[in-house]
């Protein structure tokens, strides 16, 4: 760990994306699971997430990233899902 | 060549900021300070200045604007008053925290409640320990002077903090004084161009401010930050040092007046060191070996030179124009027996109330005082260390 002597000004971090190192993930009590076949790809998860946890391929929703997610819930709740059968539910951390 | 006028201590200020020419000021109307955010937002209006003004709603967003400003990498300046600055004090840690150089006039008015637009030190010593640097002024010059100053003090590149320029409301904001005027060139020449630290507009590098540190690092960083306070005597000596070269008046860390030979002195700040100085000089006249200390720079104090200074005397009484609530003393008191404590031999240490809300500090105010400290040294007793002075009973 860094020493008081190599602190640097103002605690002004000077590389670019550090946050990635951060892994908020350990801080979930709920986790999102992810049910494919209720999934419409409407994208709700992926533009509401304030973590960039949902990863999108080829325009299609991919799996969570749990390194990143902090299971705040707010992609279970504005998922729309398919026939009213939400696409992503809200299930207790296990460890 | 300098300009001598005739001017209000906020009006001095504001021809300071306009010889400055700040890239952004943000400020928000608050007696006594107004007057000056006013008479710079004329030099705005008027297109004598470049600055971006910004309007806000409140001191809080007056200096969080002020905040992003200097992180973006401009030259920052605000002033504000009283309940503005109490307003400001949680953005004043923030401020100080990122080591970012604002300077802000405060012009020293009485806290509420009962609400009280006059001079009192209150203000700035609830924000004692905010992280800013203290500039106190005895009048109108000073505060110019040390205005001027303040931009290379807190911009130097060893300390990068921001700088309080205090003066006493109405009694210095408002009267009007003698001053000389420094010509613009030689101030701008003097502050020079601004540089920018990390400034967050370089987007080439692209970095982040303000990040979140918890158990693991938060005592380094306050550590490192405590480190920096170690070395802004010295700037502000050398910054003092080339004003005195551009204008033949002489700053230090804080003035002493006939104090050398002395065997009893006064503590006391800003506009209330004028009158006191006035009173010493009639006693000296009667031989009675009575000398004055008058801080400069308040934060951060400078124990080991002021405990110097005044270790040689037999009695001294530190006045306070803002009261310590909970049993305590006045903040000047606790500072002058703090650089005090480490002598054996020491002087006998009394604190003395004065001026809150604006009350008149007058001349028979500092003989009274001085008259205690004489039979402190006849009789070897304090009968009282802490005592209010001009209040009815």
């Amino acid at each position: 760990m860094m020493g008081w002597k190599q602190i640097p000004p103002g605690m002004v971090i000077l590389e670019a994306g550090s946050a990635l190192k951060f892994k908020t993930g350990s801080w979930r009590a709920f986790k999102p699971r992810w049910i494919e076949e209720n999934c419409i790809h409407c994208l709700l998860c992926w533009l509401y997430c304030p973590d960039n946890a949902v990863k999108v391929k080829d325009g299609k929703r991919g799996e969570f990233d749990f390194d990143y997610c902090k299971g705040c819930g707010i992609c279970a709740l504005e998922c729309p899902g398919k026939k009213g059968n939400k696409a992503i539910v809200m299930e207790e951390e296990v460890k | 060549m300098t300009k001598v006028v005739a001017v209000t201590g906020n009006e001095a200020v504001a021809n300071a900021f306009r010889q400055i020419e700040p890239d952004v000021c943000a400020a928000y109307p608050i007696t006594p300070q107004t007057e000056l955010m006013q008479r710079f937002a004329s030099f705005v209006s008027d297109g004598k200045v470049k600055t971006e003004l910004i309007l806000v709603e409140s001191e809080h967003s007056a200096l969080s604007a002020c905040v992003g400003a200097a992180a973006a990498g401009g030259r920052v300046a605000t002033a504000t008053s009283s309940q503005g600055l109490a307003l400001m004090w949680e953005i004043l840690f923030i401020t100080s925290g990122m080591r970012l150089p604002v300077v802000m006039a405060v012009v020293n008015r009485a806290l509420s409640a009962p609400i009280n637009i006059h001079c009192d030190h209150s203000d700035a010593m609830g924000a004692r320990d905010s992280g800013w640097i203290q500039l106190w002024s005895e009048n109108a010059q000073e505060a110019y002077d040390n205005a001027i100053q303040a931009f290379r003090i807190a911009e130097h590149m060893d300390i990068r903090l921001p700088v309080m320029v205090c003066y006493d409301g109405f009694i210095i904001s408002h009267s009007i004084e003698r001053i000389e005027y420094l010509d613009d060139d030689i101030v701008k020449n003097f502050v020079g161009e601004y540089k920018p630290l990390y400034p967050l507009l370089d987007i080439e590098n692209p970095k982040s401010y303000g990040p979140l540190i918890l158990t693991d690092l938060y005592m380094e960083v306050r550590r490192a930050h405590a480190e920096v306070y170690k070395k802004v005597p010295q700037v502000v000596l050398k910054v003092a040092e080339e004003f005195e070269k551009i204008s033949g008046r002489k700053y230090g860390l804080f003035e002493t007046y006939r104090l050398e030979d002395a065997e009893i002195g006064l503590v006391v700040l800003n506009s209330a060191a004028g009158t006191a100085k006035d009173v010493v000089d009639e006693y000296r006249d009667k031989g009675i070996k009575v000398g004055l200390i008058k801080p400069r720079l308040f934060r951060p104090f400078p124990y080991g030179e002021i405990g110097d200074a005044l270790k040689h005397l037999k009695a001294v009484c530190v006045l306070d124009r803002a009261d310590a609530f909970g049993g305590s003393f006045g903040p000047l008191y606790l500072d002058i027996a703090t650089s005090l404590y480490p002598y054996s031999i020491k002087p006998a240490l009394i604190n003395r109330i004065y001026g809150l809300g604006g009350r008149d500090f007058m001349p028979e105010h500092v003989a009274y005082v001085i008259e205690e400290l004489k039979k402190i040294v006849e009789t070897g007793k304090v009968e009282s260390f802490k005592e209010y002075i001009g209040v009815r009973e």
